[in-house]
């Protein structure tokens, strides 16, 4: 039969008329994303190696051997370079990809605790403005402002010097920060949500305010809460590495990979790759989450990628 | 537009106030200021002296309107370490900073706006996905370490550029680079979206059918109205640059606002610390409300917000 032909010489069969179901599509295009591809690889790969830190590091992240130190890594032609320590040694003679790996750890930590703490706070401020609106919007779009006109790298710095830095400050005053993003996408995104016929619907039946914010707008906006997750884990790990290059962050010994370029910065002259690895690591980490991101929007609204 | 501007400026002058409020809180932060001025182990009735001398034993209200009301007349208080007033040290370090703030934002400026426009115009060409890339790696770089990257390069290896200090117009290449990489993308994203948005629309296609050449329809029609929005970003991303060059400056060794702030964050100088933060918050304030007032006055329909 010559309809047989239609679909370039193949046969038509069922699933060529039938539609393809929304998890289908969203499938297919995660897996035509490059992007998302790339950036979820090396998320994995980072976060794997985070967790198996203490499998893969073969030695203690604080064990200095002063003998051993600055050892250069192995692609340096240097007859120091040996494949004990791949990524050589620092000027306290530690192994640099030891320190490296415990560094993700810290890297990670920072990142998801300080986005979880903005989340709540961004989210919730958010989600409040954008469903009562009026008064209410108007105090947190306020609040939102207030907070936008502070600079968050000096207010970050001055609180930390004022009450003392730890890792668990760290976490805490970049997480009571870095909310903004959240709490200006929320409440647009619940704008959006609350002018769809399904919120009157469930205002007419008589549901309960909370009922209507947790079960009708959350899993509508929650699309949009992941996209500004990963950004906002992105900027709470490059802050930390800068608050922690600047002296402020994360204390030594402590492997955290702003603190290795601030303490290698005095020998980036003689020995670059001091600085340049744990750059390297930052930036890659960075990059990943920022392309998962781009990517989660690009599958999940295509509708919105420019 | 009257009533948009006393309501934005009303706005403005509560935000301002607002973050005077938490400025002024921060002293308090650590639990009791005159011990930490003091030092660990100092003697009971010398951390009384220095209560007495800062006023620290007056209500915190009266404290923080005597603070309020100095502010205004342009007194920002004593800094501990400097033995001068802060609003001075201020003035002298601020026009390094202006300088930096300017030459970063104008290489911003420079870059973003021709690699937006020429990626508006051909959309997925080579120059739109080179774009694309550069915004990508510009966004995970961290600051600091591409300015330490820049001094490797250009000031070691190749010696081609000063590696510290503010002395002549050199100084400022490296660190306007390392600073202002990082709004590149931001504006670059919102020049293509606009180009691409006002090349779509009617008033474009009508000047195209009368037959105007290409590029003045690009140039006089297209992108003087895709421009408006980006102008807004810059202003505020200028406030933005202004806070965040103390990491820059204090690589660059470069003497301006962001570098005192550091240096009195270390000597844990209050006075200086709290000032920086305000008179920073404050032009940020100021630069949005700019950027606000600009927008409103060439696009009418924001006005009513």
């Amino acid at each position: 039969m010559p309809a047989a032909d239609a679909a370039g010489g193949r046969r038509i069969g069922v699933a060529d008329l039938v539609a393809p179901s929304p998890a289908t599509l969203l499938r297919r295009r995660i897996l035509r994303h490059w992007g998302l591809l790339i950036g979820g690889g090396i998320l994995i790969a980072i976060a794997a190696v985070a967790l198996l830190a203490p499998l893969l590091a073969g030695y203690d992240p604080y064990d200095q051997q002063l003998a051993r130190k600055l050892i250069p890594p192995v692609w340096h032609a240097s007859a120091k370079a040996t494949w004990q320590h791949p990524l050589g040694t620092d000027q306290l003679g530690r192994d640099y990809l030891t320190r490296l790996v415990y560094g993700a750890r810290i890297s990670l930590l920072i990142g998801i605790s300080a986005m979880l703490i903005s989340g709540v706070i961004g989210t919730t401020l958010g989600v409040l403005a954008g469903y009562f609106g009026g008064r209410v919007d108007m105090l947190v779009t306020f609040i939102v402002t207030t907070r936008l006109s502070m600079p968050v790298v000096l207010v970050a710095l001055a609180v930390v010097a004022i009450i003392g830095s730890s890792l668990t400050v760290v976490i805490w005053v970049l997480g009571l920060l870095i909310w903004d993003r959240f709490a200006v996408v929320m409440r647009s995104a619940t704008q959006q949500v609350c002018a769809r016929e399904f919120i009157l619907a469930a205002q007419a039946v008589g549901c309960s305010t909370s009922r209507i914010l947790l079960t009708e707008i959350a899993p509508n906006v929650v699309n949009h809460l992941i996209v500004v997750a990963t950004l906002e884990m992105a900027q709470a790990i490059l802050l930390e590495a800068a608050l922690s290059f600047l002296g402020l962050g994360v204390q030594p010994p402590t492997p955290s990979w702003g603190l290795m370029i601030s303490e290698a910065k005095g020998l980036m002259f003689f020995d670059p790759w001091l600085i340049s690895i744990p750059g390297v690591a930052l930036f890659l980490m960075v990059l990943a989450i920022n392309l998962v991101g781009d990517g989660l929007r690009d599958v999940t609204a295509p509708e919105n990628r420019n | 537009m009257l009533a948009y501007a006393a309501k934005r400026l009303g706005v403005a002058l509560l935000v301002a106030l607002t973050v005077s409020l938490i400025t002024f809180s921060m002293i308090y932060m650590s639990g009791d200021p005159a011990i930490a001025i003091a030092g660990e182990g100092a003697r009971a009735e010398d951390v009384e002296a220095i209560r007495k001398f800062y006023g620290f034993d007056r209500p915190i209200a009266v404290q923080y309107l005597d603070w309020l009301a100095g502010a205004l007349k342009g007194d920002l208080g004593r800094s501990y370490t400097l033995r001068q007033p802060v609003a001075g040290v201020i003035l002298a370090r601020l026009p390094v900073t202006m300088i930096l703030g300017a030459s970063a934002m104008t290489f911003a400026l420079v870059l973003a706006i021709p690699l937006g426009v020429v990626a508006a115009v051909r959309p997925n060409s080579m120059v739109d996905r080179f774009a694309l890339a550069l915004a990508v790696v510009g966004q995970a770089m961290p600051s600091f370490w591409f300015a330490l990257t820049l001094i490797l390069w250009l000031g070691v290896h190749w010696r081609v550029l000063p590696i510290t200090g503010s002395g002549s117009w050199q100084n400022f290449v490296m660190p306007a680079v390392a600073l202002g990489y990082y709004v590149t993308p931001a504006v670059m994203r919102l020049t293509r979206a606009g180009v691409l948005e006002v090349l779509s629309s009617d008033y474009i296609r009508t000047a195209r059918a009368k037959g105007l050449r290409p590029m003045t329809v690009l140039f006089k029609h297209a992108l003087r109205n895709a421009i408006i929005p980006v102008v807004a970003l810059a202003a505020v991303q200028f406030g933005f640059m202004l806070g965040g060059s103390i990491v820059i400056e204090t690589i660059f060794q470069i003497n301006g606002l962001g570098y005192l702030a550091w240096e009195s964050i270390q000597r844990k100088d209050l006075p200086t610390m709290q000032a920086i933060v305000l008179v920073l918050s404050v032009i940020y304030v100021g630069l949005t409300l700019a950027a606000d007032l600009l927008n409103a006055f060439l696009d009418p329909r924001l006005r009513v917000a």
